[in-house]
């Protein structure tokens, strides 16, 4: 099976997925992403950013995985260091959302200290205890999943995991010959390009907002329900939820 | 005026009595340990007159060899397991037993006043025994120590009847509620120092007021997050010659007259100059300390996450004499430009991580150190946790101060490059040491290559502590390091690209340090293996914990974690199973 998104190349430059055919089909501004309107989501850059999304379709495509390709993704040492940084072992579990990994003693803060912060931080935030499952919808999509926000550390790793979940429907929905062409690389590519597909949430005073503009505590604390809306339809959602923003801060 | 003429002027011509006291005068270990090097006669006067002792590996040397060397010994200091034990590197049954110290002093006729412990294992059963052989025993300090209860604490209170000083910084703690407070007798009137910060029960209120009530002496009082306010404002009604204070819980109400009360006791403790604790606050509530805010020389908010920006620098504005700070870095950036504006005294500065899960949100970056390093020259000591640093900023901070004795950087993201120019940190952590000639401690972060070590080791003469992680290329850069910085006393390196070549380049070396960890590195059980033949006066200890079937006596294999250490005594005996010393 000739997959032209799935890289050999070691080391070769930070994103290690068919960077320059992303580049040429103005990939960035349509791909399904979770992140501060034009900035990075999750402060990590604009290459991360891609390697989420564009991993799913690879995993999508090519179930193998990335041992082949050279990532350092099953590497217990966390030596990469002109190679794209991987921490995450996402890779091979598609099933689990990419968390971040927890390196061991890192960052070097006294473990006495941690407890007392994470104590602190448990009886000051009622709800931390609990999981925070909402409902996640996808227009055009035949059905809804839910997630745990608690699993998730960043807009990035929810972005991950979201389109990990639906990125089959993504792809299902090109054209009329429906599963049979997501083999086909460019089908894909104009799909991708035209899904301008917009994350939204309802909030706990029951407005739409737009994901990613208050730091992410914020957001799992407030957030109810998730929407993937269609661009279009998100036109009109916007300036409401720019004076909402405004009201708040 | 000793060193005359030497044909008339002999070094035994002075009576032991006067190299005794002018001895007395020197004070620090190592000009005492200097001082005993010169001859056997001074080596003999000034062993008996030693009265402090300091040792930093508490497995480099034997109770007994201490207690004959030094008869009069009166204060002991011991450090038990290394450093990266801090950040759960190490694991717990790993060692640094303080029992069979306390064994040997009790036996013998040492009149033990002072013990300090720094990350050791400390049993009830030793301080039990400690409290029932030391009449004089006047000063027990923990700091990072565990294996302990409030029971074994109710015997040090119960027993050592002229206790002055109890200071438990940072321990795991079992705490038993039990009311070991009330266990210091009522004629115990003798206290100075009692912090027990890190207790997490309850306490009984009475017991702590009485105590305080009847200690005329106490400057130093910590209390542990279950002294309610009220409580509190009793305590400093009975001890207003307070000049250190922790509290406990600090949360009231404005309006309350619990809270006026505070306010005038407060107003009264007019010798306080350091504050910490506000373990439970809310930030409405620090209005309470603005007036003695003004004497402060040492402040830490670093475990009060509930106080952000605003409050912090409406508190800070106070504090114009502040010389430590210790603050969380939900103060970022503008907070810090308000630390400089205000703190023009300050020398030492520490910025710990309110977030530890990740959770990216920015908090502080270059731009607030570069305004501390603007506004205060006197910096010299630096904790620094942050999202990212540039190369430009740690230039400028170099040049702004060029008196750093400690500078620990920690970037939160192992390996982030200078996030303007993509490139590597080497150049500004260069310019670090070249800069600040009294360099004794450095901690790098970020991106770096071979080149910060090539740095390190031509500029940082006085350097005596280094902590590098995820750091380096090849085995050039800890060589460059080994074989420049001839001060070094610790290294430790965890996750770096440095294998048996540097490991096993000069072995002397390791004879001139107190101690080397490597962990994650390339360094194989055959080069450890190699080291321990040459040098038997190192102990190498591989940590390993795997199962013992899983690791396999291969030269090859890659050692997971490599803990050496010079020592007079061999290997020790108490080593747990998953520690193999070679």
């Amino acid at each position: 099976m000739e997959v032209g998104l799935k890289m050999g190349m070691k080391g070769g430059g930070l994103n290690h997925v068919g960077g320059c055919e992303k580049a040429k089909m103005g990939f960035a501004e349509t791909e399904l992403r979770l992140g501060l309107p034009g900035g990075g989501g999750s402060g990590e850059g604009e290459v991360v950013r891609k390697r989420g999304f564009s991993e799913t379709v690879d995993l999508k495509l090519n179930l193998s995985s990335k041992e082949s390709s050279g990532m350092d993704a099953n590497d217990e040492k966390v030596k990469v260091l002109h190679k794209e940084k991987n921490l995450l072992p996402c890779a091979t579990d598609p099933a689990k959302p990419p968390a971040k990994a927890q390196v061991v003693g890192w960052p070097p803060v006294r473990s006495f200290r941690k407890n007392v912060l994470a104590t602190q931080k448990g009886s000051s935030e009622e709800s931390s205890e609990k999981a925070a499952f909402v409902k996640v919808s996808m227009d055009g999509a035949p059905y809804l999943r839910k997630v745990d926000l608690r699993m998730y550390n960043s807009y990035q790793d929810l972005s991950d995991a979201l389109a990990k979940m639906f990125g089959s429907f993504t792809i299902g929905n090109c054209g009329s010959q429906g599963m049979k062409d997501f083999m086909n690389e460019s089908k894909l590519m104009d799909l991708l390009n035209d899904s301008d597909y917009v994350p939204t949430y309802e909030d706990k005073d029951g407005d739409w907002m737009l994901v990613g503009d208050v730091p992410w505590e914020m957001f799992v604390e407030s957030c109810k329900r998730l929407r993937i809306m269609k661009g279009t339809e998100a036109i009109g959602l916007a300036p409401r939820a720019m004076e909402k923003c405004k009201n708040r801060s | 005026m000793f060193w005359g003429n030497r044909k008339t002027l002999k070094m035994n011509y002075f009576p032991d009595e006067v190299l005794e006291h002018v001895f007395d005068f020197i004070s620090s270990h190592k000009d005492r340990n200097s001082v005993s090097l010169v001859c056997k006669s001074w080596y003999k006067i000034e062993r008996y007159s030693r009265q402090r002792v300091f040792i930093g590996n508490c497995y480099s040397i034997s109770p007994e060899r201490l207690i004959a060397r030094f008869p009069g010994l009166k204060s002991l200091t011991l450090k038990g397991m290394p450093h990266f034990a801090d950040f759960n590197l190490v694991p717990h049954d790993w060692g640094g037993f303080v029992y069979p110290w306390i064994k040997a002093l009790a036996k013998s006729r040492i009149g033990l006043e002072e013990l300090r412990l720094k990350r050791m294992v400390v049993s009830d059963e030793s301080l039990e025994l400690l409290s029932k052989s030391f009449l004089n025993f006047k000063s027990l300090v923990l700091v990072s120590c565990e294996g302990f209860t409030t029971d074994g604490l109710a015997a040090i209170a119960a027993n050592c009847r002229f206790l002055r000083e109890l200071d438990l910084q940072e321990n795991e703690v079992d705490d038993h509620r039990g009311h070991w407070l009330s266990s210091f007798p009522e004629s115990c009137t003798s206290l100075v120092s009692l912090n027990f910060a890190c207790l997490k029960g309850e306490i009984n209120l009475g017991a702590i007021e009485r105590l305080v009530a009847r200690s005329p002496n106490l400057k130093s009082l910590r209390l542990n997050r279950a002294v309610p306010f009220d409580t509190l404002q009793k305590l400093l009604m009975q001890a207003p010659q307070l000049v250190d204070l922790g509290t406990g819980n600090f949360v009231h109400d404005p309006s309350s007259e619990a809270y006026n009360k505070l306010k005038s006791a407060i107003q009264r403790c007019k010798s306080i100059r350091s504050l910490s604790g506000f373990l439970e606050v809310a930030p409405h509530c620090m209005s309470a300390i603005y007036p003695i805010c003004a004497n402060l020389t040492f402040l830490n908010l670093s475990y009060a996450p509930g106080l952000h920006g605003n409050d912090l620098t409406k508190l800070i504005q106070h504090c114009r004499k502040l010389q430590r700070l210790w603050i969380l870095d939900c103060i970022g950036d503008k907070g810090l430009g308000v630390v400089a504006s205000t703190c023009k005294e300050l020398q030492e500065l520490r910025v710990f991580p309110s977030d530890l899960i990740g959770a990216g949100n920015a908090a502080v970056t270059e731009e607030g150190l570069v305004h501390i390093s603007a506004g205060c020259p006197k910096l010299n000591s630096l904790l620094y946790f942050c999202q990212q640093m540039t190369n430009a900023a740690l230039i400028t901070v170099a040049k702004n101060c060029p008196n750093f004795i400690r500078f620990r950087l920690c970037i939160l993201d192992p390996q982030k490059p200078d996030p303007v120019t993509n490139q590597a940190l080497d150049e500004g952590f260069g310019a670090i040491v070249q800069s600040c000639k009294g360099l004794k401690r450095l901690s790098l972060s970020g991106l770096l290559t071979d080149q910060v070590f090539l740095y390190i080791g031509m500029y940082a003469e006085q350097l005596e502590m280094l902590s590098i992680a995820f750091a380096g290329d090849s085995d050039k850069g800890m060589l460059y390091v080994l074989n420049g910085c001839k001060k070094l006393r610790k290294l430790e390196i965890r996750d770096c690209p440095f294998g048996n070549e540097a490991l096993l380049e000069d072995v002397g070396k390791y004879e001139t340090m107190r101690s080397l960890w490597m962990s994650s590195c390339e360094v194989t059980l055959g080069g450890c293996k190699t080291l321990a033949e040459k040098m038997p006066s190192l102990s190498v200890e591989i940590i390993n914990e795997i199962e013992q079937m899983e690791f396999s006596l291969d030269d090859m294999q890659k050692v997971e974690k490599m803990y050496l250490y010079r020592t007079l005594v061999g290997h020790r005996k108490d080593a747990p199973e998953f520690v193999w010393i070679l």
